[in-house]
């Protein structure tokens, strides 16, 4: 039997709130981007490839993928540990400390920025410590990476943090009970548990940082080939009135972001099919 | 009870704990809490006279403004398409849902910097409208109107994503009962439909419109910089910072870092009116796949 659009309901208003949601959607969000593309493919393949594959935005690309993967990685981490010390164990300020991993959300990006680059700076609060052991932060990859992990940070927290409340404890204590310790119940009943949210939470983190620009511009030092992002190149190209060179970059980074976010819906969805019928 | 305890994982020996508290702290202390001190430390450290002369210059005034009303022009466009939105989603059952919510989560996806890009490849002078808008004398990149655009574009699926888990968790049962009583379709959206999901429409107008007011990367490739004009106030901090004005630049960002903390005060009370809102998102992509499979 042929299924119909949609199915029947008494409910009034599919037709308007259904039309403008699709109007304002391609209006704001498909036209444009749409646009971006047909822009890209006007200007001709040649210089297309030559931009995008240009050693200078290869070195770009290799800083924002690398430095995010680095971030997503520490964040997978230190995110852990700080989910389940905040799902499982009690201690004063717990409720204040919750609140505040949101704080990279909340805060904008420009502040962030300018923030960290002071703390990481030679004479900073944190840089004094490091510089004397000879390791510079500020204007380096390192400070890509400080500045990528700080915006990354609510995103495998907050996706941890629920699978963790869900986690059944009777199993660990059953692993206990037959004479696991602590870490082979975590390493062989937690863990595998745990894999999907951590997957989708590391993606999540990586996919924001990829396209990150305000809170990196400040710490990075912008030196071209080695400590300048994919979307500062953009900017660079635009601020030259290089428009197909810097549409060339941005639909590079779309396509990457597009794949990203493909995956992580199969990820999602493959969290889930592991819940089975919970 | 004590006796029936059996000792799990992590929370058995107590100086392990206490390690790992200590660890997770040292982190979150390093990367949340010091960050939010250093704001307020930089912007005071030529003292409190310093400071108030910083915020109340008349660029950092203009830059306040713009901001407002950036805010004031996008937040409100995006909480009608939100409740639009989610009306249909929650409400209704189609073909093409999941791809539905997926397009809407598509400005998460891209870059801050494309999001202004491709409002100047549509508007700009070399843009697909650009002779057009020369020649009618209107400006949209460079100027208010695309600082707007950029705006709504990159805090465009904040209401919706928050909108639509609630309402699918309301389902349709109030509603039709209040139709099956004679109500009107407008009646029954005000006085049932709207009651019913104020909390997470207050949520996600808070999440939207710190991103609407904090947002640098798209406001700064379409914004132009004209200070006193086109400056919102993180564009501000830039120019200030770049001027190595730190002082005023950590100054006006104070302001911008108050708006922050007031945020996730507002966030933490929706979070304990309605506890559901914490999760809600996560479990919205749940319900959607469950029922296509």
């Amino acid at each position: 039997m042929k299924r119909a659009f949609r199915s029947h309901s008494i409910l009034p208003g599919f037709g308007l709130t259904m039309g403008f949601t699709v109007f304002y959607l391609s209006l704001i969000v498909l036209i444009p981007l749409g646009a971006t593309f047909l822009k890209t493919f006007s200007a001709g393949w040649g210089h297309f490839w030559e931009t995008v594959t240009g050693a200078r935005a290869l070195a770009s690309y290799r800083l924002s993928i690398g430095a995010s993967l680095v971030a997503a990685a520490i964040n997978s981490v230190l995110g852990l540990l700080a989910a389940w010390v905040l799902v499982r164990y009690e201690f004063p300020g717990k409720r204040i400390v919750d609140a505040l991993v949101d704080l990279p959300f909340a805060l904008p990006t420009a502040v962030a920025g300018i923030t960290l680059t002071a703390m990481f700076a030679g004479n900073g609060w944190v840089g004094s410590w490091l510089e004397p052991l000879g390791i510079k932060v500020a204007f380096t990859w390192l400070g890509v990476v400080v500045a990528l992990t700080f915006i990354g940070l609510p995103f495998v927290v907050r996706t941890l943090q629920p699978v963790l409340e869900d986690l059944d404890r009777e199993v660990e204590q059953a692993a206990a009970t037959l004479g696991a310790s602590a870490a082979q119940a975590f390493a062989r009943v937690i863990l595998p548990a745990l894999w999907p949210a951590l997957l989708t939470g590391f993606a999540l983190a990586f996919a924001r940082a990829v396209g990150e620009y305000g809170s990196v511009i400040f710490i990075a030092g912008n030196m071209p080939m080695r400590s300048e992002i994919a979307p500062l190149l953009i900017v660079t190209k635009l601020e030259q009135y290089d428009y197909a060179g810097a549409t060339a970059i941005a639909v590079v980074m779309l396509v990457l972001s597009f794949a990203l976010m493909f995956g992580i819906n199969a990820l999602q969805h493959w969290a889930l099919s592991r819940h089975g019928g919970r | 009870m004590a006796a029936a305890e059996v000792r799990s994982v992590g929370t058995g020996a107590a100086s392990g704990r206490l390690l790992l508290i200590a660890a997770a702290l040292l982190f979150l202390g390093l990367f949340l809490v010091l960050p939010l001190l250093a704001v307020f430390v930089q912007a005071l450290a030529k003292g409190v006279s310093a400071y108030f002369i910083a915020i109340s210059d008349p660029n950092a005034w203009a830059s306040v403004k713009l901001t407002l009303t950036v805010a004031a022009i996008a937040v409100p466009f995006n909480l009608v398409f939100g409740v639009a939105a989610a009306w249909a989603i929650a409400k209704f059952e189609f073909r093409g849902k999941s791809t539905l919510i997926t397009l809407i989560d598509l400005p998460f996806a891209v870059s801050p910097v494309i999001a202004g890009l491709i409002f100047i490849l549509l508007f700009g002078s070399h843009g697909w409208f650009g002779g057009y808008l020369r020649a009618h004398h209107i400006r949209v990149v460079f100027a208010v109107p695309g600082i707007v655009l950029a705006t709504i574009f990159v805090t465009f699926p904040f209401i919706a994503r928050e909108l639509i888990p609630v309402m699918q968790a309301q389902g349709k049962d109030d509603e039709e009962t209040a139709l099956s009583l004679g109500a009107t379709g407008w009646q029954t959206f005000w006085r049932v439909t709207l009651p019913n999901i104020r909390w997470g429409l207050m949520y996600g107008v808070l999440l939207c419109n710190a991103r609407a007011m904090g947002e640098f990367g798209a406001v700064s490739v379409v914004s132009g910089h004209v200070r006193g004009l086109t400056n919102t106030m993180p564009l501000h901090v830039e120019i200030l910072y770049n001027e190595y004005n730190y002082t005023a630049a950590f100054a006006v960002a104070s302001l911008l870092a108050l708006l922050a903390l007031l945020t996730l005060v507002g966030k933490s009370f929706l979070e304990w009116r309605q506890p559901e809102l914490r999760h809600a998102v996560a479990q919205a992509r749940d319900r959607t796949r469950r029922e296509k499979t």
